[in-house]
This record gives structure tokens, sequence and C-alpha cells, in this order.
């Protein structure tokens, strides 16, 4: 069982690392404060003063570009002070441990910490380790979870399909090594849909994955039947080089989504993707740009998402949301 | 003449058969008479052991005392006394020292931090290959004459079969004893945590029991066609019950162990991201955990160690992953094995037989045993007496146990090494 250190004593979100441990009435929280930064009539996000005077680091260990941009525009737009730190190619190259570097920032006057990370459980041991005042955001650990993308594609979802309990849902790719994976799949069954489907050869799907709570297929035709939402999954180039595929060629014969495979699922069914995404890989460019796809709004939702994520961390600092 | 008197405690020596209150008595280190006083003894020293349990010292397979390259971890001053206090007497010191222990000059240097620390009896085991490298074989049989009482590459692999099973065959030449823990680097990959559903949940990079088994097979195989006796060590999993199981009865001359924790701990204990936890093997399913239980009370499995790795605090701070695998292990071995003959896994009798007899089997050590002549290596303990793990009772200088904090049932009063007072309960 997930520690709760993500709840403080009055049961107010301090810290956003993981699915786990949060309830569907938390997660339908974020959705609908999301919900009531974007404004109606042309879907812009309006610029909001909750977090004025707070600061905001992004702690990049990891290179990114989507999140870590909307991260920053999330946080201008609840007007607080960001820094970004591009942590690759600043302390730790010097040898700094991963601590010294927080406690520096820690005694910047710092309010958050957004920390993307390469290994499972650094934004955990960062939230243990911080001082009691600052709110951690877990933008990406590892293999772990990817908590803030689970979300915005939960909002995307909502937009699109009233219900979660009549859903069946597919994700479709590389599970194995997917933190977004792992995250969706817990925010899909604590909002209750009907079915989540992982799709993938053995390689691409860790030992027992069943327990995460999915049904496994190693078929994409098959897997396809019945489906309202198809979760596509970036394939990286360096999985062929360790043996886990044979090929790209081969991958997009077995699993790449086609405009003729999409027709095996729903006909209203919605195509996502976290991005980047690599297309004639994992998703022919015909269904990645076509009217079933989903893919921009996704990223456009990440904004308003990560807004109410990180208004509602700072709740117990004063934040009216 | 120094004369000991050990009175009115319950005897519990599984190599004699002994389990019956009674007295022991001690002259110049070893022991003289059991129950009945010998011609002319009077007593220097005389212990009261009323209501607490006599046995033979413990012999722990498998520790590491850092110090040398790690003395900020532990030192062999704070390791040893650690171990005293648990009742320890022998221990077997693993080879991936810094720098490792494949030249006599490390032998003699470990012989001198014993001596230094007042715990003479610490047997290096030596490298079977140099620098653990896996390529080349160390001075096996001058290490042996130095003191090292086996052979082992410690956890590093010797990938190429060719090269161990020449290490084996040397090894087997000069009668040593291999001791081999089994893990095929390759499957073992990188990971820090079983490979099921905790590590798919965690995203943690995991190791299949197939690491274990297939390397376990392999030194099997190895070990009927080279004629060498080998030992395995911390076992972690069924499969490998089941195969050690198999060559016993197939006649093979090997024996194994298990780590303490490995008794008690599963993959669903770890707290998420916990690096007290970390520990390799790594802690694997319930099933697994019955399995190496079962083994040990039919036979299959010989004897239980403590796997002592202390760490500094930074070893654990950190994501899990990146953090140092290891528990420091001296100071919970008698309380985890006393829960596991309360939870009636293994008779109290056998849970001291893996600490005693069994041990000194395997390496062949005239100990282990309360027999008349042997060397006074004596734990005293009270099977009821509870204390919790905290400052104040911990030795050890690695606090890295997920036990920390906890009740433990179980206590040592006294320990004897040859004959000496090392550890008295009281005099703390």
């Amino acid at each position: 069982m997930y520690p709760n250190i993500q709840l403080n004593s009055d049961g107010k979100l301090k810290h956003f690392l993981s699915i786990e441990g949060f309830n569907k009435s938390l997660l339908t929280e974020i959705l609908d404060t999301a919900a009531s930064f974007v404004n109606p009539t042309d879907g812009q996000i309006k610029k909001v003063p909750l977090l004025r005077g707070k600061t905001i680091v992004n702690l990049f260990f990891e290179n990114s570009t989507r999140t870590r941009t909307t991260f920053e525009l999330a946080a201008k737009r609840l007007s607080a002070d960001v820094l970004n730190m591009n942590i690759t190619t600043s302390s730790t190259s010097k040898g700094e441990s991963l601590l010294d570097t927080i406690r520096n920032l820690e005694a910047m006057f710092v309010d958050m910490f957004v920390v993307r990370h390469a290994v499972s459980g650094a934004a955990h041991f960062i939230a243990q380790q911080t001082a009691p005042h600052i709110s951690v955001i877990n933008a990406g650990d590892g293999q772990h979870a990817h908590p803030t993308q689970a979300m915005l594609d939960m909002f995307t979802i909502r937009q699109h399909k009233n219900d979660f309990s009549k859903l069946r849902v597919a994700i479709i790719g590389d599970i194995l090594h997917s933190r977004v994976a792992r995250s969706e799949i817990q925010a899909l069954n604590i909002l209750g849909v009907k079915e989540v489907r992982v799709i993938a050869p053995k390689t691409l799907l860790p030992a027992k994955v069943e327990t995460l709570g999915v049904t496994v297929s190693h078929n994409l035709i098959e897997g396809l039947q019945d489906i309202d939402v198809i979760m596509m999954l970036r394939l990286q180039k360096e999985r062929m080089t360790s043996a886990l595929l044979p090929g790209e060629s081969e991958y997009f014969k077995c699993f790449g989504l086609t405009e003729e495979k999409l027709k095996i699922a729903k006909p209203d069914a919605i195509v996502m993707h976290p991005g980047p995404i690599n297309r004639g890989v994992e998703i022919d460019s015909k269904v990645a740009d076509g009217k079933q796809s989903v893919i921009l709004q996704q990223v456009s939702n990440g904004i308003a998402v990560r807004m109410a994520i990180m208004a509602m961390a700072m709740q117990h600092k004063g934040a009216i949301v | 003449m120094r004369q000991i008197h050990i009175q009115h405690g319950r005897i519990i020596d599984p190599a004699n058969h002994i389990d019956s209150v009674g007295d022991i008595y001690i002259v110049d280190g070893k022991i003289v008479a059991l129950f009945n006083p010998p011609e002319g003894f009077k007593a220097d020293i005389v212990i009261d052991a009323s209501d607490k349990i006599v046995c033979a010292g413990f012999i722990d397979l498998s520790s590491r005392l850092r110090d040398m390259g790690h003395s900020r971890k532990a030192t062999f001053k704070s390791e040893t006394r650690a171990a005293a206090s648990a009742g320890i007497t022998t221990l077997c010191l693993q080879p991936d020292t810094r720098p490792v222990m494949d030249a006599t000059s490390i032998v003699e240097y470990i012989k001198d931090l014993a001596e230094k620390a007042d715990y003479p009896q610490i047997y290096p085991i030596a490298a079977l290959t140099q620098k653990l490298e896996g390529t080349e074989l160390s001075s096996m049989l001058a290490l042996k004459q130095a003191g090292c009482i086996a052979v082992s590459n410690a956890n590093e692999p010797v990938k190429n079969l060719l090269i161990l099973r020449r290490a084996m065959e040397y090894a087997a030449s000069h009668d040593l004893l291999f001791i081999c823990h089994p893990n095929d680097f390759s499957l073992s990959n990188k990971g820090c945590a079983h490979e099921g559903a905790m590590a798919t949940r965690y995203g943690l990079p995991s190791i299949p029991e197939a690491a274990e088994t297939i390397a376990l097979a392999e030194c099997l195989e190895l070990a009927e066609l080279t004629g060498c006796r080998v030992h395995f060590g911390q076992l972690s999993c069924k499969g490998s019950v089941i195969k050690i199981h198999q060559a016993k009865k197939y006649g093979l001359n090997v024996s194994a162990d298990v780590a303490i924790h490995q008794l008690h701990l599963t993959e669903h204990d770890i707290i998420p991201f916990d690096s007290a936890y970390h520990v390799l093997p790594p802690l694997r399913t319930k099933e697994d955990k019955d399995y190496l239980r079962h083994g040990l009370a039919s036979g299959a499995i010989n004897s239980i160690c403590s796997d002592h790795q202390p760490h500094d605090l930074d070893a654990k701070l950190g994501a899990f992953p990146e953090t140092e695998s290891g528990i420091s292990s001296l100071e919970t071995l008698l309380p985890l094995m006393l829960k596991l003959v309360s939870q009636h896994a293994i008779s109290l009798e056998q849970g001291i037989a893996a600490l005693t007899q069994q041990p000194a089997a395997i390496l062949r050590l005239p100990t282990g045993a309360l027999t008349v002549g042997f060397s006074a290596d004596v734990c005293i303990f009270d099977p009821e007496l509870e204390w919790q793990i905290n400052t104040d009772t911990w030795q050890s200088r690695g606090v890295n146990t997920p036990f920390w904090g906890q009740t433990m049932k179980g206590r040592v009063t006294q320990t004897l090494q040859a004959g000496k007072l090392i550890f008295s309960l009281e005099k703390r």
C-alpha cells in the first residue's frame, strides 16, 4: 500500500506523486477544478492570481519539452514565479547529490518542486526529504508514475465520453517501460471503467501485469474489439537494440494503429497518445491526424489539469481554489 | 588456569543430542565437562543461566564488516561488538572487501584487524578469481594456507562457464569449499526487486527467479563434473530449494543456506520505495518464503546466515534503485530464528543447529557444538526477553534494517569465545 504522504493531516492534497492512494472524489475534484479554468466559450485558459508570490521550480533531471512547457505555462497562468532547472547539464554532473541539490533550492524559499527524474521513486524520495512547507509534483519518475499525464488524459476522455463506468479502454505498446501506462491504469480503475485492456507482445509487458487490474491481449486485432478509448504508447528506439523487438516494421505490422485496424474498435472510439509520436512505428499518420484523434487536445488540456493540481497542492498554504 | 562454571541453564546441543538443564565447565578456553564437575574444578567465574538457554556460539557463513575501504560504513570493532552481542562467535567474511581478498597480504591484514578488535574468530573467504573479475584464478592454495576457509566470487559473476569449471576443478584439487551465490548476471539485468506484482506496480527494474535457478542449475552440473564441494549461499526462491533437494537426493556433495530476512519478509512487506528493504537477492513471494522455510525444516537447506551488510546513512538515502543493497542483520539473527520456532516453521533444536552444528559441518570446523574438548564458544540467551531495536540497544554501525523500531523477543545475555566472555548484557 502506498504510504499516504500525498495528503496532509487535514486530508488536503500536498504532494502529487502517484495516482495510487487517491480516491474517486479527489480525482474528480481535480477534473472539475481543471474545467473551471477553461473558458467555456472559446476554450482559452484564464489567468488567475491563485499562486501569486509563490515560487515553483521545475526540476528536470531528464529531458522533456512538452511536459516542462505545459507545467511552466500552468504555473504562469496561476501567477506563480517559475524557475526552470535542467539538472542534466547542471550540478549533478559536478557530482552533487540529488539531496544536496534539493537542499540548496530549499534555501532559496521555494514553495513547490515539479520533478522529473529517470529513476523510479525519485519524486517520492524528494517529497520525503524536503522541508515540510514544500509541495512536490511528480512529472515522471523512471518507470513508476506520471500522474499529471494520467489526469490530463482522464480530462480528455471526460470531454468526449460522459460516463467512465461504461468504457473499455485499450492501452497499446510498451507497458513495461511506461510510467504513463501505470498511472493511466490506476486512474482508469479508480474512476471505475468497465475494462482496461493492455495490448502488447510479452516482451513489453511487466510480470504479473494483471495484478494492476487489467486484461491482457497479445493481438491488436482481437484486442481492439469493443474498445471506446485507444491509448497508444510511444515506442523508444532503444527497445530494438535490447532485443525486446525484432524491428520497427514488424512492430508496426503487429501493433501499429492504422485506419483499417481502427475500424475494429467502436466507431466513436477516440485515439490518444502521450507524445511524442513516432509516425509509422506505433501509429499511422492518417490516424494520428484523423478525426478520431484527440492527441492535440491532450496537449492543450495539460495546462488546465496541471494548473488544477498545482493550485490544489498549494491549498494547504492558503491558495483558495 | 581460568575456570568458568555456567550453572542451571537449559543446554541445547543438537550435535550431541542434548536438551536438558545442567551445568557446563570450562577450563582454559575449552569445554571440560557437562553436567558433572571434573575433579578439582574451582570456578573463577560463575554464570547463572537459570531460565536461559545455553548453546554453542553461532557461526555466520556470510557477513561483511566493511572497514578498510569502507570504514565510514562500519569497522571491525563496531561489527564484532554487534556480533558478540548477537551470540555469534565465528564470522565468515565475504571476499568483496576493498581491496578484494585475493592476496595473502589482505588476509594477514584482516587477521590483524580481527586481533585488534579482540575478536579473533573471523574466517576470510578467498576470492575465487583475481579482483573478483571472473577471468583469472586467484592463488587459492596460498590463500587457503594464509587462513581462508573457502573460496567464492561473492556477488560478482563468473560469466564464462569454462573459467568457472576450471576454478571449481582447481578448488577441488585443494579440497576447498566453493561458496556460490547463484545469480545469472544477464538475467538479473541490474534489477533491484523481485520480478512480480510489487516491482510491476512501482516500475522497479526486476530480477526473475530464473536468474537464480539457472545459475544454480549450471553450478550443480559443474559440481558433478568437477567433484568440487559447493555451498550455495543466500537462496531466495522455491525453484532453488527444489533443485537443492533433488541434487542432495541424487548424491551431490552440496549444501545451502538462507539469509534470515528471506524467511520472514516478502515483496509485499516492502514499504514502497523504502530502501531498508533493498536487498539482493530480492525479497520474493510468500510461496518462495514458505518453500525456504520448508527447505530448512526438511534439511534441503542446511543453515541460516545473517548476510550482514551494514551501510552508512548516505548509502540508503536516495531513490530505491539507486541505493545500495543489503541489511544490517547480525543482531536480529537470534530473535528472528526464535520467531520461526514460535511460528512452528522449525523446532528450536533445528533453529540452533542451523546456526551452529550445520555451518560448522559445512566449514569442517571443530566448533558449533558443546563437545568436551572443543573450544568454549558458548551463547547464553533468554528466549523470553523482549527488547526494542533502537539506538540504545543496537550495536552495529549500520542501522539499515527494515525491523528498526520493532520489538524483538529473545536476547543474548552472555557470549563466550574460546572461553573468553566477549559479551555480557548486564555489563553493558
